[in-house]
């Protein structure tokens, strides 16, 4: 039986594959970052689907909050690779 | 904590405090220096007499630091460690006067000093050394406090015979961490007690204990350059003359000697060693090693060479004493790590005044050199004498018992006809040397004249060590049954492992 | 004494942000915050070592949403060995840096990554633990990047990548736990985890997050490159203590939280990979051109041993002799710590006085830094476990373990793994030996040799012949 949480859930699972393998495979840094990303939102996804307690019962808050603080890391994360990224580009430009 | 429990740890920390202290010296505090090492070696002899007399009458001087659940470290005096802490004692005592004059004016002299008093701390740790444990600890120290000593010079030649002694001793101390901790699960914490503790393990443990024996001999017999393990001790003799006297009559091929006795005798008990048969492959391996060293010192025009290569033989006098059944060969192998000591000292504080006097490091240009450096060539020859076992120098008694006790344990066949083959080389390559240096005409001029003849023929602080255990390498041949010497000594420590 | 726990973050989290607003004050601030986050360490030592293991809730929330801060043995003692290697790396940092604009990034960066592993350690469930996952990797890149040359911002920047990639693998798997289980709670956890398709996807997916970040072979690539580019009071911290943060949460995982739950074959596939890791680090390690690729190399085979661990805890029944090897195994943790971090300060101070840290070229360094040699050649007596480094004891309980369990490969491993370190050490001691005709004259600089030596100390003499308390404070004793 295919609920809306099984389905989020199994969404969840194939981004994180997906991302998984575009973060070993992919060559360019920017493919890499954004592979981790989706990589992150699968991750999320799954994390929602957990938190799911059935119809018309509130959602359980601890996976809530764990996706919050997770999607703040991965944002500064992201950040950071980014900037690092760009000081590269830069001094290849340079050199 | 009384004063017999803290007695082995001061015997230890008198050479090891000087030692630290002259690392933080400057390199122009000449006088501090001195003071410092000889202070720390007379105060050793001192507290090293105490315990000669504690320990003949049967006092029980014992200190232990626990590192880790089981894992203790055990000072321990018995009458074999105290026969080995005097030998260093009165040594390190010699070498110091020596080095401070061999050195003179030479670089880095903290360094070495330091390392130097840290090399004798270690032996003496080794031979107080109350369980294999702790054993294994002051070996391990001994290989990484002499490997800056063999280095000292910085040569390419002084780093790549560095680096070969310790492939092989860190080598051997692997096999010898192995033995002890697979012997350690089997048997507990492994103490030295005279007799042996491995008599008693039921019978299903003996094919192991076999191979840890061999672990335990192979580790040992690094150090003890037995052969085939001996190929780092000529690579050695790159060190400064000093360093090479120490390293083998003293610490480190004593300490392999030492071990393989403590082993054999304390560990296993020498009865319960003969019964599986481990004696036999330990007095073939000595007998080898004793003929190999003698033929290959023949070839030997380098005098450091040669006499290197006589140590790796009469080391393994000590070895094969042990592997004899029966209190008079312990006798004879236990008085040898003394008497070789005295003798193989003087030839190497010898060998360093002829190359640092007259810049001869060859046998072939020793000619006529009794004639400029007689006092020096007398103490050479008394140890040279000794050493092929002319009566009444201290080599001498050490044949005697050796070969008494082997007729006493029936193994007479093989054993005679090694010592006298031994006998043989060691004349064949010693007697020459004495021939050059007493009986040849010098050549026109000497290799290079680094000290010119004075009122002594070299500097007194070169001159005086080798006379003074030349002497004593005679007197204890003359006063061999004098109370307190080291054939008493070996003699007791005899009575003791067998529980006479 | 309840609360010394919450110190322990809040101490250097004020720390960072006084060196963020006062960057003119920064140094002095991070000495400061340095000393007294120390006391704090060593004032839940004391707790722990008298009261046994320390509880507490942040703002008295209870567990659930709440956080709560746990200390156990382990954890303090990490804890302790953290303060001490930053505090002194963070003394010579203080004369590292020459610029002010290099100051002014380093302190928060660096007191903030100093927080995050002390929020880590202190962390008793899985999201808090993935947090301060996630905030050390992030503190640790940047730190690594100020480098600032190519060779290093390339190096930061891989890093990163591989740490988001762990952290996301990990958060994946407390997923599936919270899924299964609803706790994150460790003690909760150990009680009720049982082995079957829950419990298994999680392990292995948690697991291969933090291999990663431990840099266990083969996930070990990005370690060399980012440990050897970076400044080196920050490669002595990455080296001796971030990736220790992921292998102490590897250790928590499999020995405590889902001890039901390892097979054999899983710990034995740890025991092989450790194999790989010491023969193939020890031996890049021999091979390496410069010192700090060394010291980085030598990180990824010390980190072998550590997993050598656990075929042998696993196949020794409970009792004296698991709790020997466990305690062998955090004494070997503990004297890696301190050793790396002072070979990697010792480095730094032989590439900032010669100018290079080239091996081939070091001759004369015995005598132009005299001190510093030293300093390399305790640490490297630690590295190679002799006596009477903490090391030895550690491999004592491993070669023990070995033959105990009859497990003599591991023995084999750890033999040839000690040797080679011989070998890479004593290459790097013969040339520092080594003759130079016109040697530089001979130099002690006491705050910048200072720290090297004591840590280097610290590893080879004080953990190995006074370490005995330390075995007391894991509660083993037979």
């Amino acid at each position: 039986m295919l609920t809306t949480q099984i389905l989020y859930a199994l969404a969840g699972c194939v981004l994180l594959a997906l991302g998984v393998r575009g973060a070993l495979l992919h060559a360019s840094v920017l493919l890499r970052i954004v592979a981790i990303n989706i990589m992150g939102a699968g991750v999320f996804l799954l994390l929602i689907a957990v938190a799911y307690r059935g119809p018309g019962l509130a959602a359980d808050p601890v996976p809530h909050a764990l996706v919050l603080t997770g999607i703040v890391v991965a944002v500064s994360a992201t950040a950071l690779a980014l900037a690092l990224a760009r000081r590269l580009q830069v001094e290849r430009d340079d050199g | 904590m009384n004063w017999d429990a803290w007695l082995p740890v001061l015997v230890v920390a008198s050479s090891l405090l000087p030692g630290l202290v002259i690392f933080f010296l400057r390199e122009g505090n000449h006088r501090m220096r001195t003071l410092l090492n000889l202070a720390g070696a007379v105060l050793k002899l001192v507290l090293v007499s105490s315990m000669i007399w504690g320990v003949f009458h049967e006092h029980v001087y014992e200190s232990r630091w626990t590192l880790a659940p089981g894992l203790e470290l055990v000072l321990h005096a018995d009458t074999l460690s105290v026969l080995f802490v005097t030998l260093s004692t009165v040594l390190w005592l010699v070498t110091t006067i020596y080095a401070i004059g061999y050195l003179e004016n030479a670089p880095h002299r903290s360094r070495f000093f330091g390392f130097f008093s840290l090399c004798v701390s270690a032996t003496v740790g080794l031979a107080l050394a109350g369980n294999l444990f702790t054993f294994v600890i002051f070996y391990e120290l001994l290989t990484l406090a002499t490997y800056p000593l063999v280095a000292h010079r910085g040569t390419s030649e002084a780093v790549r015979g560095a680096r070969i002694y310790l492939a092989y001793t860190l080598g051997g101390g692997m096999l010898l961490l192995i033995g002890t901790v697979w012997l350690y699960v089997l048997a507990g914490p492994t103490a030295f007690v005279e007799g042996g503790i491995l008599g008693t393990l039921p019978a299903d443990y003996h094919p192991q204990l076999k191979m840890i024996f061999l672990l335990l001999i192979v580790g040992l017999g690094v150090k003890a350059a037995l052969v085939p393990l001996h190929g780092w001790l000529p690579q050695a003799m790159v060190a400064p003359a000093p360093v090479s006297a120490l390293l083998h009559a003293v610490a480190v091929v004593k300490a392999g000697a030492f071990g393989i006795v403590r082993v054999v005798y304390d560990v296993y008990g020498v009865n319960f060693a003969d019964q599986l048969g481990l004696l036999t492959g330990l007095g073939i391996a000595a007998a080898i090693t004793i003929v190999y060293g003698s033929v290959m010192a023949l070839f030997q025009d380098n005098l450091k060479k040669r006499l290197a290569y006589s140590t790796v033989s009469q080391v393994s006098y000590i070895a094969l004493g042990t592997a004899i059944l029966g209190p008079i060969g312990t006798i004879g192998g236990v008085v040898h790590l003394v008497h070789q000591g005295i003798m193989k000292i003087t030839l190497f504080f010898t060998a360093g005044n002829y190359a640092e006097t007259l810049g001869i490091h060859k046998v072939s240009e020793m000619n006529g050199v009794g004639r400029r450096m007689p006092a020096t060539t007398l103490a050479f020859s008394i140890a040279a004498l000794g050493m092929i076992g002319v009566p009444p120098v201290a080599g001498f008694v050490s044949k005697w018992y050796l070969g008494l006790g082997a007729m006493e344990a029936g193994m007479a066949v093989w054993v005679m006809p090694v010592l006298i083959a031994s006998s043989v080389l060691n004349a064949a390559y010693f007697l020459p040397v004495l021939y050059r240096a007493w009986f040849r005409e010098p050549g026109t001029a000497w290799p290079a004249e680094h000290i010119p003849a004075a009122r002594f023929e070299t500097n007194a602080a070169l001159l005086w060590p080798p006379v003074v255990t030349a002497m004593l390498a005679l007197a204890t041949g003359l006063f061999a049954a004098a109370p307190y010497s080291p054939l008493e000594w070996a003699t007791l420590i005899a009575h003791r492992e067998y529980g006479l | 004494m309840a609360d010394t726990p919450i110190w322990l973050v809040a101490l250097p989290l004020a720390g960072a942000l006084a060196a963020l607003l006062l960057p003119r004050l920064a140094t002095a601030a991070a000495i400061v915050t340095g000393l007294l986050t120390t006391v704090a360490a060593g004032v839940l030592l004391f707790g722990v070592a008298t009261q046994g293991a320390l509880h507490y809730e942040i703002g008295g929330w209870t567990a659930g949403l709440g956080i709560m801060l746990r200390a156990d043995g382990l954890s303090t003692l990490l804890l302790l060995m953290t303060a001490l290697v930053v505090l002194a790396a963070s003394i010579y940092a203080s004369t590292y840096f020459r610029k002010t604009y290099e100051r002014a990034r380093f302190w928060p960066l660096w007191l903030l990554l100093w927080t995050s592993l002390n929020a880590l350690l202190l962390s008793g469930d899985l999201f808090n633990i993935y947090v301060t996952l996630e905030l050390l990797g992030l503190s640790a890149v940047a730190l690594a990047s100020l480098g600032g040359k190519r060779a290093a911002v390339e190096a930061a920047l891989r890093y990163l990548l591989v740490g988001l990639l762990g952290s996301m693998l990990f958060l994946a798997g407390v997923g599936l736990i919270y899924a299964g289980y609803g706790t994150l709670d460790l003690t909760v956890l150990a009680r009720v985890l049982e082995p079957g398709p829950v419990a298994w996807p999680a392990l292995a997916l948690m697991s291969s997050g933090l291999l990663l970040k431990t840099a266990l072979f083969p996930l070990h690539f990005w370690l060399p490159p980012a440990h050897a580019s970076a400044p080196a009071p920050v490669s002595a911290v990455l080296s001796a203590l971030v990736v220790k943060a992921a292998f102490y949460l590897v250790l928590r995982l499999w020995l405590d939280v889902f001890a039901n739950v390892i097979t054999p074959a899983s710990a034995n596939l740890l025991g092989l990979l450790g194999a790989g890791a010491v023969l193939w680090g020890s031996w890049q390690a021999l091979r390496a051109e410069r010192l700090k690729l060394l010291a980085a190399y030598s990180t990824v085979a010390q980190l072998g041993y550590l997993f050598l661990f656990f075929p042998l805890l696993l196949a020794l029944p409970a009792g004296p002799d698991r709790d020997l090897a466990a305690g062998g195994l955090a004494m070997l943790a503990l004297t890696h710590g301190f050793a790396k971090a002072g070979l990697f300060l010792a480095i730094g101070i032989i590439q900032q006085r010669c100018g290079h840290d080239t091996i081939r070229e070091l001759d004369g360094t015995a005598q132009h830094l005299p001190a510093t040699t030293f300093a390399i050649a305790l640490a490297g007596v630690a590295l190679v476990g002799l006596p009477p480094s903490g090391a030895f004891l550690g491999k004592w309980q491993l070669l023990a373990g070995a033959v105990d369990t009859g497990q003599w490969w591991w023995l084999v491993v750890t033999v040839a793994g000690s040797l080679l370190a011989a070998a890479y050490i004593f290459r790097v001691l013969g040339h520092a030996f080594g003759h130079r005709p016109y040697p530089n004259q001979p130099v002690t600089v006491a705050r910048e040799e200072w720290p090297a030596l004591l840590l280097s100390a610290m590893a080879a003499l004080v953990l190995g012949l006074a370490g005995a308390p330390v075995w007391g404070l894991l509660e083993i004793s037979t």
